[in-house]
C-alpha cells in the first residue's frame, strides 16, 4: 500500500534533485514558495476528484463549477456588497448543492458519473458566461473582503496559506479516507458495489457523498482561484482544470476502476504535476510542450505502475501455492521474494526519471 | 430411425477432483428427438459441451457421419451440423435478427472493401422465420423480441448452418404454457424434416410429449434408457435418483423453539403471480430444494431485501419486518450467504480482516473512527473458529481456496448476531472436508437457536443436512417432506410439480 507512495516520492525526489542539479533557481526560495502556493491551488480539488474516483466515478465538471461560483462569488461581494464570511458561506453551500445534484442523478437516477460530470462541465459553463454577459469579473478598488482575501492569498511565516489549507484538508480526508468507516466503505463500493450492499452498506449514499465532497472541495478552491487571479473571466477560468486533478489522482495510484488511492498519493501527484510545470519553465523547454511532458511522465508512471503490480501479484499467487506445499519450501520462497519485490521499486521508478 | 447420424462413445470429463463424466454412451438418430434428463449436475450440459466442441473430453470418441473424432472444436462441430440452442440465449441484443443469425459468417459484398450485405443476409433469414412460424422480421433488434422468440433466431441460426443435430438445453424454463407448445410443435417440424433435437429439460411431461427416446444421467453415467412406448414419470424418476445418501445427518440438540421466521404469501419479481408461504423454526435447518429456476434465490433475495417484495409479509419471531434494503435485513439478523460469493458476498481484493468487518465495521466504531484493535481481534477470533486456513487476517481474500472464501462470507455474519439466515449454495465448488465443516457450523448456530434455511441443489446435502425440506416448483412452495419422508424420489417428484400421493401410490 505505502510501496507506491514511496516509489512517487522517490520519482519527485530524483526529477527535483536533477532539475535542480541543471539550474539551481529551481530550488531557490522564492521558486520553491511559488510552487507550494499552486501545489495547494491544485491539490485541494485534487483530493475530492480522488475520492470521487475511488468511488470508480469521475468529476468533469470543476473547472467550470469555478467558474460559475467564481463569478457569483464576485458578485456577491462587489455588486451586492454581501459580507464576506456570508458570501464565502453561499460559495461553499454552492459547491456541495452542485456536488449533490450530480451524486443524485448518478446514484438514485442511476446516470453514468462521466455523462453527468460532462453535462455538468458544460451547463456550469454556459450558466457562468450568460450570467455574466461574457464579461470579465474583477474587485474594483475597493477593498471589498481584504480580510478573505488575506487569509485565501497570504502567508504564514513565508508559507502561502493556500499550502497549510491543502494540509490541512489533506490530514483531515486522510483520517476520513483511511482510519473511518465512511473511507473503509468508500474503497468497498468502489471495488465491489454489489458486495457492499449485500454486507449492508448504502451504496447510493456513500457514493452520493463523494460527489457532496468533491463539489464542497471545489467551493473552497473557487475562492482560493478567485483570490490568486483577483478577477474571473468566465470563458476560460478553470478551464481543464479538472483534467489536472484527473491526472494527479491517477499519477498518485487511484485506479479509474475504482477502490484504490491514497490521499498522500493524490497530494504528491499534484505535487509532481506542478513540478513538472515549473520544471518546464525553469529548464528553458518550449512552454507549448508543457502538456506533452506532462502527458508522457502520467502515461510512464502508470504504465510503470501497472507492471509493477502484475508482478506483486504474480508473486502472491506463487506464495498462495507455496502456502499449500510443504512448510519448509515456503519459507525459503516467501523469504526470496520479499527483498527482490522491494528491490524492484526503486529501479523501474529511477528508470522513468 | 435405425440409421446413426452421431454416436459418443465412452466419453468421460475429469476436472481436478471432480469426474464430471464416466464412460458415458449415446447415440443420436436421423431425425429423432432424444430427451436427455437427470439432476442438477448429473453431466448432461458438460456432455452437451463436449458434443459442441466448447470442452474437450479427457477419453472417448465421437463419431460423426462416418468421421471420428477425440475431440472436436466448436468450428468443426459447426461444420458436422450441431448447433446449440443455449440456456442462457447467447445472442446480441443490439443487433437485428439476420445479424444474430449470420454472426461470425457475414455475407460479404463491395469485394476488397469487405461490406456486410444486408439485403442477402435478410433474403436468406426470411424463409427461415417463415418455416419457424415467427411473427418477426429479420430486421428486427433481438432486444425487442421475447424469449421465446429469440429462442427462434437462435433456431434460425441452427437451420441456416444446415444443422442435423440441434441441441436444446433447457429451452422451455423461461417459456409460457403457450410458448412452449409452440416450441413442441417447431420440434415435431423439424424431426419431420429429418433433423434430430437432443432435448434437455426437467419438465419431464415435455419430454413425454416429444421425445422417441430418453437418455437418463446420473452422476456423470448413463444409468438407463427408455424406449417411447417405456416412458413414464415415475420410470424416469426411478432412474434419475438411486444413489446411496451417505449418513451425513446431526439431530438437533434439541427441538425446534417458537419463533423463528415466516414467510407469508410473499411475492417475488421472478413470479408475479405465485405466492410463497414458509416457516422456519428457531434451531431448524430448513431445505430448500428444487430445480435451479424454480425461485428459491430469488425468494432468498427478497427476504434479504435486495429484489422489492412485490407482497406478503416477513415475520421474524412473530414480529412483522420490513425489508427494503439489505441494510433493513441485517438489522433484523436476517442475513444471507449468497450464491455467488465473488460476485456478492465478498470484495476479493480486500483482506480477511476488512471482509469480515465489511457488516459490522459501523458498531464497533467510536466517533465513526475505525476501532482497529476490535477489528483485528473480531477478524482473528473468526478466522480461529471457522479454522480459516491463511498466514494471517491480512492477506487479500482473492488468494484463498473457495472453502475459505466461504468461511470469509460466513465469519462476515458469525460476528454479528443472527436470527435467521439463509444459505445460497453454501457448498457449490467447495471441498469435501471444507463441506463437512460448513454442515458442522450451520448446525450448531441451529443448535444456538438461529432458524437456517439451506438452499441447495445438491440432493445428498438437501436430504443429509436438513431437518424439514420444502420444495419449491415454478415459484412456489410445492410441498414440505419431514425427515421420515426424506427421499430422493419425494424431493424430485415435489420439485417436477406432481403431487406427492399420486407418487406414493405409484412407487414400487
Amino acid at each position: 500500500m505505502m510501496k507506491k507512495e514511496l516509489g512517487l516520492f522517490l520519482l519527485l525526489a530524483v526529477i527535483s534533485a536533477i532539475t535542480g542539479a541543471i539550474n539551481p533557481a529551481f530550488l531557490s526560495f522564492v521558486n520553491l514558495l511559488n510552487m507550494a502556493n499552486l501545489i495547494g491551488l491544485f491539490g485541494v480539488f485534487a483530493l475530492g476528484e480522488g475520492l470521487v474516483i475511488i468511488t470508480g466515478g469521475i468529476d468533469l465538471s470543476l473547472g467550470s463549477m469555478f467558474a460559475l461560483l467564481g463569478v457569483v462569488f464576485i458578485d456577491l461581494l462587489t455588486t451586492y456588497q454581501v459580507p464576506w464570511p456570508l458570501a464565502l458561506l453561499l460559495v461553499l453551500m454552492g459547491g456541495l448543492a452542485l456536488g449533490g445534484i450530480q451524486g443524485f442523478l448518478i446514484t438514485r437516477l442511476k446516470m453514468q458519473p462521466f455523462i453527468v460530470t460532462l453535462c455538468g462541465l458544460l451547463i456550469y459553463r454556459g450558466a457562468a458566461r450568460y450570467y455574466t454577459s461574457d464579461s470579465t469579473r474583477g474587485f474594483g478598488y475597493g477593498d471589498e473582503a481584504s480580510t478573505l482575501s488575506n487569509i485565501a492569498s497570504g502567508n504564514v511565516a513565508g508559507i502561502p496559506n493556500t499550502f497549510i489549507f491543502l494540509i490541512i484538508l489533506a490530514l483531515i480526508l486522510g483520517v476520513l479516507l483511511h482510519r473511518s468507516v465512511y473511507g473503509r466503505w468508500l474503497y468497498a463500493v468502489g471495488k465491489n458495489e454489489e458486495a457492499a450492499r449485500f454486507s449492508g452498506i448504502n451504496t447510493n449514499i456513500v457514493i452520493a457523498t463523494a460527489y457532496v465532497i468533491s463539489g464542497g472541495l471545489a467551493g473552497v478552491s473557487t475562492v482560493m482561484f478567485v483570490f490568486y487571479t483577483n478577477s474571473v473571466s468566465p470563458s476560460s477560468f478553470g478551464n481543464f482544470y479538472e483534467l489536472y486533478a484527473i491526472a494527479a489522482a491517477v499519477l498518485g495510484g487511484c485506479s479509474l476502476r475504482g477502490g484504490e488511492g491514497s490521499i498522500l498519493g493524490i497530494v504528491l501527484g499534484t505535487a509532481l504535476l506542478q513540478v513538472l510545470q515549473n520544471l518546464v519553465n525553469i529548464l528553458g523547454i518550449p512552454n507549448s510542450l508543457n502538456f506533452a511532458v506532462m502527458g508522457t511522465v502520467i502515461l510512464i508512471g502508470v504504465l510503470a505502475d501497472q507492471q509493477l503490480q502484475a508482478r506483486r501479484r504474480r508473486k502472491a499467487a506463487l506464495a498462495g501455492l507455496a502456502r499449500t506445499a510443504p512448510k519448509s519450501k515456503e519459507n525459503t520462497r516467501l523469504q526470496n521474494a520479499a527483498p527482490h519485490g522491494a528491490a524492484a521499486l526503486p529501479t523501474t521508478t529511477s528508470d522513468q526519471a | 430411425m435405425a440409421e446413426t447420424l452421431l454416436e459418443l462413445s465412452a466419453i468421460s470429463k475429469t476436472y481436478p477432483g471432480v469426474r464430471a463424466l464416466d464412460d458415458v454412451n449415446l447415440r443420436v438418430c436421423r431425425g429423432e428427438v432424444l430427451g436427455l434428463i437427470g439432476e442438477n449436475g448429473a453431466g448432461k450440459s458438460t456432455l452437451m459441451r463436449v458434443l459442441a466442441g466448447v470442452i474437450a473430453p479427457s477419453a472417448g470418441a465421437i463419431r460423426i457421419g462416418g468421421n471420428e473424432h477425440s475431440r472436436m472444436t466448436v468450428s468443426e462441430a459447426t461444420q458436422c451440423g450441431i448447433a446449440f440452442v443455449h440456456q442462457e440465449l447467447n445472442l446480441f441484443e443490439n443487433l437485428d435478427v439476420a445479424a444474430n443469425v449470420f454472426i461470425g459468417r457475414e455475407k460479404l459484398a463491395g469485394g476488397p472493401l469487405k461490406l456486410v450485405n444486408n439485403a442477402e443476409m435478410h433474403a436468406r433469414v426470411t424463409p427461415l422465420l417463415d418455416r419457424l412460424g415467427a411473427d418477426f422480421t429479420p430486421g428486427t433488434l433481438v432486444e425487442n423480441l421475447s424469449i421465446a422468440e429469440r429462442q427462434m433466431v437462435e433456431i434460425a441460426k441452427a437451420l441456416s448452418i444446415d444443422a442435423r443435430v440441434i441441441i436444446m438445453d433447457e429451452p422451455t424454463s423461461s417459456l409460457t404454457i403457450s410458448e412452449t407448445e409452440r416450441l413442441l410443435e417447431v420440434i415435431a417440424d423439424l424431426k419431420a424434416h429429418g433433423i434430430s433435437v437432443i432435448y434437455i429439460s426437467h419438465r419431464l411431461g415435455e419430454i413425454m410429449s416429444c421425445a422417441d427416446r430418453v437418455v437418463v444421467l446420473r452422476d456423470g453415467r448413463t444409468v438407463g434408457e427408455l424406449a417411447r412406448d417405456e416412458l413414464s414419470h415415475a420410470a424416469m424418476i426411478r432412474l434419475m435418483i438411486g444413489r446411496d445418501l451417505k449418513a451425513l445427518y446431526t439431530p438437533p440438540a434439541h427441538a425446534p423453539q417458537p419463533g423463528g421466521c415466516d414467510i407469508a404469501g410473499v411475492v417475488t419479481t421472478a413470479f408475479p403471480d405465485r405466492q410463497i408461504n414458509l416457516s422456519v423454526r428457531r434451531g431448524e435447518i430448513l431445505g430448500l430444494a428444487g430445480l435451479v429456476g424454480a425461485g428459491r434465490t430469488s425468494l432468498a433475495r427478497a427476504v434479504f431485501g435486495v429484489d422489492p417484495l412485490l407482497g406478503g409479509e416477513i415475520r421474524v419471531d412473530n414480529m412483522p419486518v420490513g425489508v427494503a434494503s439489505p441494510r433493513d435485513a441485517i438489522r433484523q439478523g436476517i442475513y444471507l450467504v449468497p450464491e455467488d460469493r465473488k460476485k456478492s458476498g465478498l470484495v476479493l481484493e480486500l483482506p480477511i480482516r476488512e471482509n469480515v468487518t465489511l457488516a459490522s465495521l459501523l458498531d464497533q466504531a467510536r466517533m465513526w473512527l475505525v476501532n482497529g484493535t476490535a477489528e483485528r481481534k473480531i477478524a482473528k477470533d473468526q478466522a480461529r473458529r471457522l479454522s480459516i486456513k491463511a498466514p494471517s487476517v491480512d492477506i487479500e481474500v482473492v488468494t484463498l481456496s473457495g472453502g475459505n472464501q466461504q468461511k470469509v462470507v460466513l465469519g462476515k455474519w458469525l460476528s454479528m448476531q443472527p436470527r435467521v439466515m439463509f444459505f445460497d449454495e453454501p457448498t457449490r465448488g467447495i471441498d469435501v472436508g471444507a463441506k463437512s465443516e460448513i454442515y458442522a457450523l450451520m448446525r450448531s448456530l441451529a443448535d444456538q437457536g438461529v432458524a437456517i434455511v439451506m438452499i441447495s441443489s445438491d440432493m445428498e446435502e438437501v436430504i443429509g443436512v436438513s431437518d424439514r425440506v420444502a420444495v419449491m416448483h415454478e415459484g412456489s412452495v410445492s410441498g414440505v417432506l419431514e425427515r421420515d419422508q426424506f427421499s430422493e424420489y419425494n424431493v424430485l417428484r415435489l420439485a417436477v410439480g406432481q403431487a406427492l400421493e399420486t407418487m406414493e401410490a405409484a412407487a414400487p
